[in-house]
């Protein structure tokens, strides 16, 4: 099996298990008030170090290029409010006429 | 996510729910996602080119969408494969970030009904908008979360069929900007949670992990290492 297959698999079964881990495997009962703070920060921490690796992430180095102007606009516009779309094509545009500019 | 929530099982056969208002049904919920659709079907499109770009076939991105159903995830893997880096890189990256659906399915525990495998089959509806328009009311909704995570389901899984295979005669997506755009996504995504100081605290010291690994460990690590940050939930 290809790399890729394990990952389409592996990922889909763990995350299919966690969706379900509430109704199906716990009922009612909750998670200790300790686990629940730990879990409850999974996704700021995962998402925010998503936004490095994916705005200065090059082949094990960093890289910075069009990217920051086109992101930092963005960050701009969701701190302004913009719903995600909006700060998607933001990013988009930006980046895309850094690189055409340059 | 801490509010206790009651059996929901009587309301959903009466026309009104105990504090008086219309028992929602299944269309309220795909009405209340209406709003949303342009984030499935663009978000769905980009992880189409995304994959494509990684090396997935279409129907191994299809399947990633049908199974996974959750976008940050998805990219999250496919962004670590394109950089080249691991399996197991890419498997732990997509699978800790998918880690909070846990929590959003045991908040939600009580109010999917009948046997275990209908609850498996239902839960797999949870993504993070159709969870959070189904508590909006104060309290977690079935009929919401089913009616807006099924559109989601439907349009993210059709939308992730297209990009994959019009992506390849797009060219480089990141003439387009993409890439930055992807990073938009999840600054985007993880703004809702950066209200409370602790999230703010642990954000940053993921960041500090992030940028101090990625020239030293091989993609996907970072983000892995980062996730130590989730620790600081301990502290008080």
């Amino acid at each position: 099996m290809s790399g890729i297959w394990i990952v389409v698999l592996v990922v889909g079964a763990f995350t299919m298990v966690f969706k379900a881990a509430g109704p199906v495997f716990l009922g009612t009962r909750r998670l200790h008030a300790k686990a629940q703070s730990v879990v409850a920060l999974v996704a700021p921490v995962m998402l925010t170090g998503l936004v490095v690796t994916q705005a200065v992430g090059g082949a094990e180095e960093i890289v910075v290029d069009a990217r920051i102007p086109g992101v930092a606009a963005a960050g701009i516009a969701i701190w302004r409010g913009a719903p995600i779309v909006v700060a998607m094509v933001v990013a988009a545009l930006v980046t895309a006429l850094v690189r055409v500019a340059l | 996510m801490n509010r206790e929530f009651g059996p929901q099982s009587a309301a959903r056969f009466g026309s009104v729910t105990s504090d008086g208002r219309p028992t929602p049904r299944v269309r309220d919920g795909v009405r209340a996602a209406l709003p949303l659709v342009l984030g499935p079907i663009l978000f769905g499109l980009s992880y189409g080119v995304l994959a494509e770009e990684a090396g997935m076939s279409a129907v191994a991105a299809v399947v990633m969408s049908a199974t996974t159903f959750a976008g940050s995830a998805q990219f999250a893997a496919a962004s670590v494969l394109e950089d080249g880096g691991t399996v197991l890189a890419a498997v732990v990256s997509a699978v800790l970030l998918n880690v909070r659906y846990i929590g959003q399915s045991i908040a939600a525990a009580s109010i999917f009904p009948g046997s275990r495998p209908r609850k498996f089959v239902e839960s797999q509806l949870i993504v993070d908008e159709s969870w959070a328009l189904s508590g909006r009311s104060g309290r977690f909704e079935w009929p919401i979360l089913v009616g807006a995570g099924l559109l989601l389901y439907v349009l993210w899984v059709t939308s992730t069929a297209i990009g994959s295979v019009v992506g390849s005669v797009l060219g480089d997506p990141n003439d387009l900007g993409l890439d930055a755009a992807f990073a938009a996504l999840f600054l985007a995504l993880a703004r809702p949670y950066l209200r409370e100081r602790k999230a703010v605290a642990a954000a940053l010291i993921a960041v500090a992990i992030t940028l101090v690994l990625i020239p030293l460990a091989p993609a996907g690590v970072p983000l892995v290492a980062a996730s130590a940050a989730c620790l600081l939930g301990l502290k008080r």
